[in-house]
């Protein structure tokens, strides 16, 4: 059984700050961290692993500094991990970053057959969910996208059965390896590394694949040139034209007086839609 | 945020040619996305900004259907154009009775390839989403997801979608260079409801699928509905009252609760206050939650962050109550109620309470007061 995961390091958004006069992102001291939603996969490719034994081979596609997000991923159980970086990888929208990734996948499955290709449900940087589905496509392998939980999974028989979120409730597929998941969030809780996988993971190989290593065949399709879509503008969020009216009042009481005062004065269907809608609601609880 | 293009930061694009046999391609298409017979709203929604865009590019709008052959599926076309479609493409198939990738995705490249639209728009949802990415990479063409603006680029009649980026703190406009169709996916609750028109009429047009079961991998064994009875349905609520991290405590958050039972509100909340464990996360409203468009939408506590503002901003009328009169929160609202939550709740809930029954016996008394007419122009 050999399972590939794919992940990406991101800046840990949380910690952006937008420079309020100028809009551009103050990116200094803000840590790079593992893509949360790839933990997700990882932690479910480890699950398997634990249950009925496989290699797991992380991969990324980024910037040689990305080794730190694989060797985390080492230290937490992925038995092999590989950085594929080049500078004309660059500039990458989703297409250009799934052909990479697909391209390296299949030199990846010469060298050991893949059952199964994990990915997060979506980067917190990049945050479309369509480097999973691309990868599904150019490989030709079945697409499982948010996938809740494997309920079955059959390796001699070619076999998965798993729960997918759709809109209305949950799927159950069964479907055939080898697959791509896209895992859900919260589908299962990441372990904590201990201490001999983090000393392992200190003196394993990253290895790096480069564009030939990858197996890339055709440079117009990575990278910027490779990118179909592009940034034209980044900007800031716009004010409301109209300023809020700060309402005053000596007390709580007052200022809540006055607030519901004003409302209503100024959108007096709003108070006759609130009245409906309590109407509406009594009608339903006398109902059931 | 759909008209939000800062036309002090000028568009740039880099330059690129469109190949010649992108340049026929012309039309809106909207995906039309229904399961177990539940068409999803933001399929009419799409319709409504399709039709703008379609008006501003002078082309036809049309909804694309793939389903099962029973005839709700075909009843669809009808809803479509009742929406605003001019047209509708519908492709029947048993194995398109339930959503699969593979089936779907092959439907939908075949219609593109054959009818060629320069625009395709599906929602931001699971279905939408699994479905944009697929098609996208089978015709190598681009894709933005998750946009809350569209607009088009009269000098190259050029798609420019909107989104968060880095995290919601920033938004960007995304072109497609020089590919067909150019393709997004936009969130639920974005765009306003369309109005409905029903006896508009509209041309259906039928297209076979080439595809039998037994070439389709992925089976469907089963289907769990959400118990939807016990779920907050804060997407459609028209009215919500919101805390944040400033109520400071799990118990503070009844206070919230008690307004929101005097308004018959749902109650939301910011990310800290989930992360917290205050509230369910399915009241999570904003970027990484659930966008809403209430006609009131009161937020408490919350200091307004890009990353909420996006997903509330579309609220018809919006109040905060904040201590801090420079919260960023205020720049969004129509009212700032500048004060202590921890007293103002309580004493809007009775404030609400007594008005709610002054306005109900007033009316009681002297029923059918002509103020409606008055009211339509105010607004
Ligand atoms: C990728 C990403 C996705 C995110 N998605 C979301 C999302 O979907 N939804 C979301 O909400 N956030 C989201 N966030 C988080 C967001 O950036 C903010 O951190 C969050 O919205 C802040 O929540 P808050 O306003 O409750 O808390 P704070 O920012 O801490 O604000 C608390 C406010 O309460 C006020 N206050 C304190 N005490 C009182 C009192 N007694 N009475 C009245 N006011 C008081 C303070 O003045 C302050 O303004 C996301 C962040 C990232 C990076
Ligand atoms: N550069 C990358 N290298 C490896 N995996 C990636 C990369 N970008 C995206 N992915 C994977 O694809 C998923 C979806 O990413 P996205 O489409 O950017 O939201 C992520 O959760 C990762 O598992």
């Amino acid at each position: 059984m050999h399972i590939a995961v794919c992940i990406k390091q991101v800046p840990d958004s949380a910690q952006i700050r937008v420079h309020p006069v100028t809009n551009t992102i103050m990116r200094q001291g803000v840590p790079a961290i593992v893509n949360p939603f790839d933990l997700f996969a990882l932690e479910e490719a480890l699950r398997i692993k634990d249950q009925s034994g496989a290699t797991i081979t992380v991969l990324t596609m980024g910037p040689p500094q990305a080794e730190d997000a694989l060797r985390k991923c080492l230290s937490y159980g992925a038995d092999r991990a590989i950085l594929i970086t080049d500078k004309v990888f660059s500039g990458a929208d989703t297409l250009a970053t799934s052909y990479v990734l697909a391209s390296a996948l299949r030199t990846l499955d010469a060298q050991q057959p893949l059952d199964l290709i994990f990915t997060g449900k979506q980067t917190i940087d990049g945050d479309t969910a369509q480097v999973g589905p691309g990868i599904a496509i150019r490989l030709g392998y079945q697409l499982l996208t948010y996938v809740s939980a494997i309920r079955e999974l059959n390796v001699d028989a070619r076999q998965i059965f798993v729960e997918r979120r759709a809109e209305g409730g949950v799927q159950v597929l069964q479907s055939t390896l080898p697959a791509v998941i896209t895992m859900l969030e919260g589908a299962n809780e990441m372990r904590f590394a201990d201490m001999p996988g983090m000393f392992r993971a200190a003196r394993q190989e990253v290895e790096r694949w480069d564009r030939e290593a990858a197996g890339i065949a055709d440079i117009k399709q990575v990278g910027l040139k490779g990118s179909p879509t592009a940034v034209a503008q980044v900007f800031g969020p716009k004010p409301k034209a109209v300023k809020a009216v700060r309402i005053e009042g000596d007390t709580p009481v007052a200022l809540a007086d006055a607030f519901v005062e004003r409302l209503f004065t100024d959108f007096p269907q709003l108070e006759d839609a609130l009245l409906d809608h309590l109407d509406q609601l009594a009608d339903l609880g006398a109902k059931s | 945020m759909s008209d939000a293009l800062d036309s002090a930061k000028p568009i740039k694009k880099p330059k690129r040619v469109l190949p010649e046999h992108f340049k026929s391609y012309t039309g809106v298409w909207v995906f039309i996305e229904h399961e177990r017979g539940h068409v999803h709203p933001v399929s009419w929604e799409l319709l409504g900004k399709g039709r703008l865009l379609a008006d501003s590019l002078g082309v036809t709008l049309a909804g694309v259907v793939l389903g099962g052959t029973d005839e709700t599926v075909r009843a669809l076309t009808d809803e479509a154009i009742a929406y605003g479609a001019d047209q509708c493409y519908l492709m029947q198939s048993e194995v398109l009775a339930d959503y699969r990738n593979q089936p779907y995705t092959a439907g939908m490249t075949t219609l593109v390839n054959t009818y060629q639209p320069e625009v395709l728009l599906l929602g931001a949802t699971t279905q939408g989403r699994d479905l944009a990415g697929s098609v996208a990479t089978t015709l190598l063409t681009g894709l933005t997801a998750d946009c809350t603006g569209l607009e088009i680029d009269m000098s190259d009649r050029s798609l420019l979608s909107s989104r968060p980026t880095f995290g919601g703190s920033l938004m960007c406009t995304i072109v497609n260079l020089a590919t067909r169709p150019q393709m997004a996916t936009v969130r639920p609750r974005v765009m306003p409801m369309p109005e409905r028109m029903d006896g508009r009429s509209g041309e259906v047009i039928t297209h076979a699928l080439d595809l039998t079961e037994d070439a389709v991998v992925t089976k469907q064994v089963d289907f769990i509905p959400d118990a939807r009875a016990d779920k907050p349905q804060l997407a459609f609520s028209d009215f919500i009252v919101s805390g944040g991290r400033g109520l400071a405590k799990p118990e503070n958050f009844d206070k919230v609760f008690d307004l929101a039972r005097v308004l018959g509100a749902e109650v939301g909340a910011s990310r800290p206050a989930v992360h917290a464990g205050w509230v369910d996360p399915e009241r999570q409203v904003g970027q990484s939650g659930k966008t809403v468009r209430p006609k009131f939408y009161l937020a408490a506590g919350i200091s307004g962050a890009v990353q909420h503002r996006v997903g509330m901003e579309g609220a018809d009328v919006i109040a905060a109550i904040n201590l801090d009169a420079k919260a960023p929160i205020f720049d969004i609202a129509n009212y700032a109620l500048v004060g202590n939550a921890l007293e103002l709740l309580p004493a809007l809930r009775d404030a609400f309470a007594r008005r709610l029954a002054a306005t109900r016996a007033h009316r009681a008394a002297a029923p059918a007061e002509p103020v409606a007419t008055e009211t339509e122009e105010r607004n």
